[in-house]
């Protein structure tokens, strides 16, 4: 449920990957163009009405996405679907960052915050060209890190074996001028590689020293 | 009258001022919380608590009204989902004992009292007493 640009663009995104949707939108007008443009069903109406999710099928829903402007009607509406109408998962936008936990403890499985990740991003990007954080998986125990070998690093020449990674980190791909290469033991570091790295954090800083890269 | 409590009323529209006035004026202390000041217009001349201007539905609002330290919270917004959602914060997060919301909607009213979670619903109290008022033959 959601209104505006990110209801539309999700929408048509998972529509275009075969998934069935609903969508459940307030403004009545809105809720017109999303029908003629989407390949979804489009219910006029408040997502957090119970009236309003049994009529877009919260029954047999797998997920509920609670995509509005305001915290608290995502937070009723994912509740209700899920504990009147036993959808699985549900999913919450939070605009409040302090909220993120808090809908977590009030029992939505995932409530993520648009203001924090963009604001990692736009951090992350303005840190440095030589290291990307790319993703934290697993709520951040694990990271996928870019990092480009630059000419003060002592490991090029080396093989993977040789350099002796530290335990909890991988090298899952070389990438090489247009060439990607997944990587033995036997595979010899050379500068400028970018190495897609899969990490856990408390291994990250070992693992950027030995690379040359902090 | 019973010990001086602790209160946080959010909404001072025209349920919520009764309430934080006549509860003020009762000895109790009160912070009373609604995003739009000239709100507090409606608290009458008994009213001796606080006012915090700004959207319960920011954490850091409930906090600044110390709703984690209320003996008791009364969530009457116009909007029913602000209501359940304060309402459930300040039972799950800041443990407060005695948390009651309005709530308009019958069909929200009844899932969330499955919850646990108490609620007051307008619609349903005027039916009945309008039911009530009505003479049988």
């Amino acid at each position: 449920m959601g209104s505006g640009k990110l209801a539309y663009f999700l929408a048509k995104q998972f529509a275009s990957k075969g998934y069935h949707i609903t969508v459940v939108n307030t403004d009545q007008q809105e809720a017109v163009t999303f029908s003629r443009s989407l390949k979804a069903t489009v219910i006029h109406g408040e997502g957090s009405n119970p009236t309003i999710l049994s009529q877009a099928g919260a029954y047999q829903a797998d997920v509920v996405l609670g995509l509005t402007g305001n915290d608290e009607d995502n937070l009723i509406a994912c509740q209700i679907a899920q504990k009147e109408y036993g959808v699985p998962r549900t999913v919450a936008l939070v605009n409040d960052p302090e909220n993120r936990p808090i809908f977590e403890k009030l029992g939505i499985s995932v409530a993520f915050s648009a203001t924090e990740i963009i604001a990692n991003l736009i951090e992350q990007q303005t840190s440095s060209d030589e290291i990307k954080n790319l993703l934290p998986v697993a709520e951040g125990k694990i990271n996928v890190t870019e990092i480009a070998l630059s000419e003060s690093t002592s490991i090029a020449g080396k093989t993977i074996d040789e350099i002796q990674l530290p335990t909890g980190t991988l090298i899952a791909s070389i990438l090489r001028r247009q060439d990607v290469i997944v990587p033995g033991g036997d595979t010899v570091l050379e500068i400028n590689d970018r190495l897609i790295l899969i990490s856990q954090p408390e291994y990250y800083g070992q693992l950027l020293r030995l690379l040359g890269a902090e | 009258m019973a010990q001086s409590q602790y209160i946080v009323v959010v909404g001072c529209g025209r349920l919520g001022s009764i309430l934080a006035s006549r509860l003020s004026s009762q000895g109790n202390s009160v912070v009373v919380i609604d995003p739009w000041e000239s709100s507090f217009n409606n608290l009458s001349s008994e009213f001796s608590g606080f006012q915090i201007t700004g959207d319960a539905s920011e954490l850091s609002v409930l906090r600044s009204a110390k709703a984690d330290k209320a003996d008791c919270l009364l969530a009457v917004t116009d909007k029913d989902n602000i209501n359940l959602m304060v309402a459930q914060i300040a039972k799950n997060i800041f443990q407060v004992s005695t948390v009651l919301a309005r709530v308009f909607d019958p069909a929200r009213e009844k899932i969330y009292r499955n919850f646990g979670i108490a609620t007051i619903s307008p619609t349903q109290l005027s039916a009945e007493k309008f039911l009530a008022n009505i003479p049988k033959n």
